[in-house]
């Protein structure tokens, strides 16, 4: 055996029982990890990467095992090892960090106890003692005044915060390997850097060896030393991540890298082999825009505060012309969000004024605008496709909800007629509109939340984040459809959205948000290619890439303070 | 994840399945309704006459459950009591469902200011001890039936209420609720078509488990002498009534109403999981 080596997983096999049979999550799956290595599993939801690390350190839920396989801790076997084997090898040498770690902490003791409780598990100090280590281990985390924090409770601190502490639990004990599950999703892009190489520092000074479990192709290319794709519980390519992704060699990697957003691809650069012609790297103003196009929407000093003087929005202005795609873009709290909503008129602005079509429907209440004639010409597109669904609707009942509301169809042939031309019109299958959501994919629901917001033909549509939820090559199929869709009927777009690359494809004009107040405005191209303020620069410079020449900034240069 | 779904009756009979306690509750309400439904055609005595001559007989082949102090068939008057006894307990139970859903799903959607007068409310209603309130509104209101079910369902409404705002307002934010309101609802339509029938799985488990509690709080006012007078045939009323013969050992005059009430009870309890189970879609797949 190989002294060097860590972990070696052989053939694999994991299996859920379930209502309808066996279903077989992981099928065969083999790596092996050397010590201080650092491997990215990347794939996309369902294809069986959490499984595997929740198999390696038997986390499995009650329903899941190990069917076949054999799964080596430096040369001891622990495929089947009982608890007691375990707790000696489980945090002491493997630790994990989850996916979202607000909700991984215990939220009733504050994070010093908490930290010191990892500690304890696996050494036996005193709690004085163990509080000293803990407050180590924060300033390695490098968090914003230690000593305040170690007596903080989880929901005192920011998502980012959390994260560290995490990270700072997981390597409490000294493992020599750190398995982290998606640990930045969920978290602003700046965040999201900062965490990341911490986490790699934090590693490579320790000599750990880290498995990193993403979906994001960007962020596995830049934080690991060898890459491996999975699909459907089966790897399909395992490779240095510089040559994964510029020559990919099987099917499946090459088509989850051409759906992956870069710098410089466009909508239809998407999905690999499409036919619809290039278009340019940034979207021009249409000539009927630049002809001065008539104005659809006007918005003047729109402001949102909330009780406990605080202020979600600012004083916000922009305009919006017929057929016209504008992109609001920020982190969470920059307040991007709740301009969608007041624009939409389910909330009321605490000042400002919001011109639709020469209407100030600003002055209509949000509790009566169902009522007005205009409820059907602004219409939104949630984030959460299987949170924005009713549990009791069918698909049919979904896209037909607006239609007997808005449109006053009654059931019958009319109202069938017309759901079926949404379904079509977005690409839905006519023979999924019986099913409910729970039995849907995340790519169909995003279909059935846009076929009924374009079932009464609204003219603007807003989107709030409507790829945010997806995996990236159903992204790359829903912006192409949002994109034809606007072309084909002229709709306008208001495009709400954390993701730059996303925006920028989409949107000829972009606006960055940051504390509810406008930073910068501007042609999508021009912020990008000469953003002027620091804060568009460091965003900009936050997001992963996986192209070998893409130019990395550290965001230390940039002099923007870590969260 | 299976995209099969499953036709109403193998649902209920996969539930059934997996859970025999459900199925074996099921068929015993299924069978207290009938009886209730068709008892009085079925006995074999008038539950009301009396005969003096064979007053206080033990269990035979004549009466199956003995005879009561006036000669009265005691397995007869249990079986037509199942009706009245049912009866209450729907009623209330329905009444306070219907009432405490909906103020509870406003107090829960709305929140604030409105939220918190119900609030109060609520609490000075749970601050009383419930039987000894309903005792006090019966007396109050009058010695009748439906003030029983009045009664009743007014001690079981803080329950109801309470249980529909927690529901309520773990959804008001959710995203099919703002895009109801986007598709043109008026915050009490999406109260009354959204939010209700998304709490019903929930609620449904809570109606089955108060179901055998408004059995037994109906049969426990007749038994102190509120509501169900005599010779009317109720359970509470027949225990009451039997007590006080238990101690010359005819114990009789008791058990059969008072296992018919048990039994009841038990089978509503039993009951309610399996019911959410077959009421929430999402079990379906």
């Amino acid at each position: 055996m190989n002294a060097s080596q860590l972990l070696k997983i052989e053939d694999l096999h994991v299996s859920f029982s379930t209502r309808n049979g066996l279903v077989h999550a992981v099928r065969g799956v083999s790596l092996q990890l050397d010590v201080g290595e650092t491997l990215g599993i990347v794939g996309e939801s369902g294809s069986g990467k959490s499984v595997t690390a929740f198999a390696v350190t038997h986390l499995l839920e009650a329903s899941g095992r190990i069917t076949a396989g054999k799964i080596a801790y430096k040369g001891q076997d622990i495929t089947h090892a009982n608890w007691k084997t375990l707790r000696s090898v489980h945090g002491a040498a493997i630790a994990m960090i989850f996916q979202n770690p607000r909700a991984a902490l215990n939220p009733i003791r504050t994070v010093g106890l908490q930290i010191a409780d990892a500690i304890r598990v696996h050494s036996h100090i005193t709690m004085a003692e163990a509080r000293v280590r803990a407050l180590e281990l924060l300033y390695d985390v490098m968090i914003r005044e230690p000593e305040k924090r170690l007596d903080a409770y989880p929901h005192e601190l920011s998502g980012g915060m959390c994260q560290r502490i995490m990270i700072a639990m997981a390597v409490a004990s000294e493992p020599d390997l750190l398995i982290a599950d998606e640990p930045t999703t969920g978290l602003d892009v700046t965040t999201q850097k900062t965490v990341m190489d911490l986490l790699g520092s934090i590693t490579a000074k320790r000599g750990m060896a880290t498995i990193l479990i993403t979906h994001d192709l960007g962020l596995a290319a830049k934080y690991c030393g060898r890459v491996t794709v999975m699909e459907r519980g089966l790897m399909v390519e395992d490779a240095p991540p510089k040559q994964l992704f510029s020559t990919p060699s099987h099917p499946y990697t090459k088509r989850l890298v051409a759906a992956s957003p870069t710098l410089t691809s466009t909508i239809s650069d998407l999905v690999a082999g499409s036919v619809q012609g290039s278009l340019p790297v940034c979207l021009k103003p249409s000539v009927k825009s630049q002809s001065k196009s008539t104005m659809l929407l006007a918005v003047q000093q729109l402001s949102k505060h909330y009780p406990g003087a605080i202020t979600a929005v600012s004083k916000v202005s922009f305009t919006l012309g017929c057929g016209d795609s504008l992109g609001l873009v920020g982190e969470s709290g920059s307040g991007k969000s709740t301009i969608a909503r007041m624009l939409c008129r389910l909330i009321d602005a605490s000042h400002g004024e919001i011109v639709f079509d020469g209407i100030a429907v600003g002055s209509i209440a949000a509790s009566d605008f169902h009522k007005s004639a205009l409820r059907k010409d602004i219409q939104i597109v949630f984030q959460d496709p299987h949170d924005s669904l009713n549990p009791r609707f069918s698909a049919f009942d979904c896209i037909a909800h607006p239609l007997r509301r808005l449109m006053g169809m009654k059931s019958g042939e009319l109202l069938t007629n017309a759901v079926n031309e949404c379904a079509l019109r977005v690409g839905l299958p006519l023979d999924l509109l019986g099913r409910f959501p729970h039995q849907l994919s995340g790519g169909q629901k995003a279909r059935i939340g846009i076929a009924r917001a374009i079932a009464c033909k609204p003219r603007l549509l807003v989107l709030d984040e409507p790829t945010a939820a997806l995996d990236v090559s159903v992204q790359a199929v829903i912006l192409q459809l949002l994109d034809r869709l606007r072309r084909e009927e002229g709709l306008t777009f208001l495009f709400v959205s954390h993701d730059l690359n996303v925006v920028r494809m989409m949107c000829e004009r972009t606006i960055v948000l940051r504390h509810g107040e406008i930073i910068e405005e501007g042609l999508s191209c021009d912020i990008f290619s000469s953003p002027q303020s620091d804060y568009t620069r460091a965003l900009i410079a936050a997001i992963p890439h996986f192209e070998p020449d893409a130019p990395q900034i550290s965001l230390a240069e940039l002099m923007i303070e870590p969260a | 994840m299976s995209t099969a779904s499953y036709s109403t009756f193998a649902h209920i009979g996969w539930v059934l399945r997996g859970n025999p306690l459900t199925a074996v509750s099921a068929a015993g309400v299924a069978v207290l309704c009938l009886l209730a439904a068709v008892g009085p055609y079925l006995v074999p005595y008038d539950p009301i006459a009396s005969n003096v001559a064979i007053a206080l007989q033990a269990p035979s082949a004549a009466h199956w459950a003995g005879t009561d102090q006036l000669g009265r068939d005691v397995f007869s008057r249990t079986i037509v009591a199942a009706r009245l006894d049912l009866m209450i307990a729907a009623s209330a139970v329905s009444l306070s469902f219907v009432i405490g859903a909906v103020v509870g799903s406003i107090s829960g959607y709305v929140g604030g200011r409105l939220d918190q007068v119900i609030g109060r409310f609520v609490d000075v209603l749970m601050a009383f001890p419930l039987f000894v309130l309903a005792m006090a509104l019966v007396a109050a209101l009058g010695n009748r039936v439906e003030n029983i079910v009045i009664a009743t369902a007014f001690i079981n409404l803080p329950f109801y209420i309470r249980f529909a705002r927690a529901e309520v307002n773990v959804r008001r934010n959710a995203g099919w609720v703002e895009s109801a309101r986007a598709c043109g609802d008026s915050h009490l339509s999406v109260i009354l078509r959204f939010l209700l029938p998304n709490i019903l799985p929930a609620m449904a488990v809570q109606i089955s488990l108060n179901l055998g509690w408004a059995v037994l709080n109906a049969a426990g006012l007749s038994f102190i002498g509120l509501g169900v007078r005599q010779p009317t045939p109720e359970w509470g009323i027949m225990v009451a009534e039997g007590a006080r013969f238990i101690s010359t050992g005819n114990w009789w005059l008791v058990a059969c109403p008072g296992f018919a009430l048990m039994v009841t009870v038990l089978f509503f309890n039993l009951l309610g999981d399996g019911l959410r189970d077959i009421l929430d879609p999402r079990m379906r797949t």
